[in-house]
């Protein structure tokens, strides 16, 4: 069995972020990066099939050369190969862009099962998984907390609005976009590491992979047109009262806001 | 650009995973261990596991069989946990316990007990300072008297780190009192034998490592214990003496640099005459001047890295080191309680405990005047 990781390479949570000089993303030099939080649970129940059986685990990763370290980490923790879509015309492509490339990975690959997050720590769009599993004609489940496999399906267990759960099941191949949590993520071990230096890593550019001409910044559909960081608000409201009663205004609020 | 081989891409992995094991395991966990008076010892197999604890040690015994530029990387990393006993504790067991052993102990000892060791299933423990001599490790008065096969030994040590934790101890004895430094030898002793006892002693600081004195009363072991030659104790502890103090500085100068940091966060948070402490002048110059201090005293341990990764001696360079980087930690301990005023003097504060902690460095592993003294006599006065 072929079990794909797709993996994001984002800017360090403990980054200092600024945004750069023509408004349209972050500055990313003199950052830190690490792998997407969400990913790196994909990846820890990747390798769960994989100590359970048989499975080959490749790590997939679109961006520039710093994308090595991300995915030597995902090496160190135990996958077996590496994918390393590095070309110009990447960069800055959309999200349908981006799931063109991994679909098109996904099936040079011949993947059985494709592990995702369930979205990226920078941009949150949850958009990639779906439509990468539209793109290979798979079925796919989102906000996953639990997979069970077996020879032709993997039954998994997904989050629902207010803590409900959700017991569905798929046919292979299909595509998982696993909720943060939903695992104990392994360190990568010394030992993982020293045997990740011998583990290969293809890099390949969008013409190698055949969507030089449907990817890419040149052919998005959606456009970045500026980002920035919100104006400090003055509309604090400040509890007054005893402790129990700050705590039912409290509550009442939150209720308010439908966020309970 | 050239390749440094001692910041190749897997150090930079190893740290990756050194960082987030510190960052997840240790440090939401470190007032706990204050609590508890010592270090969850299920760590030491989770370290084991990842291949934490025998870096420099042959593969043979589950070892790396890398050099000192990984372990320097490690200590960078735990330094950061928060817990300056922590740090001391684990430290202890990696490289100023272990490596006698290692490196002079027979096939037999090293698979009963270096093996475990680097697996994390067991714990180490140096045990040579003692009541009446710590500087002057000559004077050490700890018996070991031999009885056909084994060796009966008797005594008592003091300021041991890993007291209550340790499954042996690398004990340094008395065989001859007739030989002087000649007379003195590394003996492997468990824990569990009987005549051995403990007390856990009440520190100051370092809170998360269990200081205690030993005891030992006709406890018997095999002669085969002895790590290395009979006779050889005095030299094999110098040298073992010289990891333990560079492990020292890298760990005391990575715990310092990062509570430099958290005070900057403070400096940048608390406001005060309208303005955050940070945009103050004095604040400013005295940050950047103890930033200096820090990168000068890393530098200085990074040279003692590169000479120990090439074989040449350092035992010169780190003897200054060990000197330079206590008094550092300890100046910016002391700056940094300032800058947070009144809760620096808490107990819950990071500057407030980096001060009682940081006083060690300059007494634990040999005292500054220990430093000096070599100092003196090799530069010839
Ligand atoms: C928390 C903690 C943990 C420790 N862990 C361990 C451990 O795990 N294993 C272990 O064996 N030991 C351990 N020690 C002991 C430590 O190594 C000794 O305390 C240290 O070597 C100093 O010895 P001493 O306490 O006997 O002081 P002394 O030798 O009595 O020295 C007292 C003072 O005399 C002065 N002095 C020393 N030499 C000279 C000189 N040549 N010229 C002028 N002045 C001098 C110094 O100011 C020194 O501080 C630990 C100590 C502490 C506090």
């Amino acid at each position: 069995m072929k079990v794909m990781v797709c993996l994001k390479q984002v800017p360090h949570q403990d980054a200092r972020l600024d945004v750069n000089s023509d408004g349209t993303w972050i500055q990313e030099d003199n950052i830190k990066f690490e792998i997407n939080s969400y990913d790196t649970y994909a990846i820890e129940e990747a390798l769960r099939l994989k100590d359970a059986g048989d499975a080959e685990v490749v790590v997939v990763s679109i961006g520039p050369d710093r994308v090595t370290q991300a995915l030597r980490t995902a090496l160190g923790m135990g996958a077996d190969r590496a994918v390393h879509v590095n070309d110009a015309a990447a960069q800055g492509a959309d999200a349908l862009g981006t799931a063109k490339i991994l679909a098109a990975v996904a099936k040079e690959e011949g993947a059985d099962v494709i592990f995702t997050g369930l979205m990226a720590d920078d941009d949150n769009a949850s958009a990639i998984p779906p439509m990468v599993a539209e793109l290979l004609d798979m079925p796919s489940a989102t906000g996953v907390t639990a997979t069970e496999i077996s020879e032709a399906s993997i039954k998994v267990e997904r989050e629902l609005e207010g803590g409900a759960l959700e017991v569905v099941e798929l046919p292979k191949p299909c595509l998982i976009a696993i909720q943060t949590g939903a695992n104990q993520v392994r360190y990568a071990s010394l030992k993982g590491i020293m045997q990740a230096k011998k583990k290969p890593v293809d890099v390949k550019t969008l013409a190698d992979l055949g969507v030089a001409d449907s990817a890419g910044h040149a052919h998005n559909k959606a456009t970045i047109n500026k980002i920035s960081v919100p104006a400090k608000g003055d509309t604090a409201e400040i509890l007054e009262g005893s402790t129990d009663e700050i705590v039912t205004q409290l509550v009442g609020k939150i209720k308010e806001l439908g966020l309970l | 650009m050239l390749a440094d081989p001692l910041n190749s891409p897997e150090h930079e992995l190893f740290r990756e995973t050194a960082r987030k094991f510190t960052e997840q395991e240790l440090r939401p966990r470190a007032r706990e261990f204050d609590e508890m008076g010592r270090f969850d010892k299920s760590l030491f197999k989770d370290m084991g596991d990842l291949g934490m604890l025998g870096l420099r040690y042959d593969p043979q015994y589950g070892g790396a069989g890398l050099d000192w530029s990984y372990t320097s990387v490690l200590y960078e990393e735990i330094g950061r946990s928060d817990n300056a006993g922590v740090t001391m504790g684990i430290s202890v067991h990696t490289d100023m316990a272990t490596p006698s052993l290692a490196e002079f102990g027979s096939e037999d000892l090293k698979q009963e007990f270096l093996v475990p060791a680097i697996a994390g299933e067991m714990v180490s423990a140096i045990a040579v300072t003692e009541p009446d001599a710590g500087s002057d490790v000559s004077g050490i008065r700890t018996r070991a008297i031999r009885d056909g096969d084994d060796w009966v030994i008797n005594g008592s040590k003091i300021y041991i780190t890993n007291a209550a934790t340790a499954d042996w101890l690398c004990l340094l004895a008395v065989t001859d009192p007739e030989a002087g430094y000649g007379g003195v030898s590394q003996i492997l002793v468990p824990t569990d034998v009987p005549g051995f006892r403990y007390d856990l002693l009440d520190k100051i600081g370092n809170w998360g490592s269990d200081t205690g004195q030993l005891y030992f009363e006709d406890v018997r072991v095999p002669v085969a214990h002895t790590i290395g030659d009979i006779g050889r104790g005095f030299q094999q502890q110098m040298v073992q003496f010289q990891d333990e103090r560079l492990v020292a500085c890298v760990s005391s100068i990575a715990g310092s640099l990062f509570l430099w940091e958290e005070t900057r966060r403070w400096a940048e948070e608390r406001v005060l005459f309208g303005k955050p402490l940070s945009k103050m002048q004095n604040t400013q110059f005295k940050m950047v001047e103890l930033f200096t201090q820090l990168a000068a005293a890393k530098e200085l341990t990074q040279a003692c890295v590169r000479k120990r990764v090439s074989g040449e001696d350092a035992t010169d360079l780190i003897t200054m080191a060990k000197l330079f980087c206590g008094r550092v930690c300890r100046q910016v301990a002391d700056e940094c309680i300032q800058f947070h005023g009144g809760y620096g003097y808490m107990k819950e504060s990071m500057a407030g405990r980096a001060f009682v902690d940081s006083r060690l460095i300059s007494i634990g592993g040999g005292s500054d005047e220990t430093m000096l003294h070599y100092m003196a006599k090799q530069l010839g006065f």
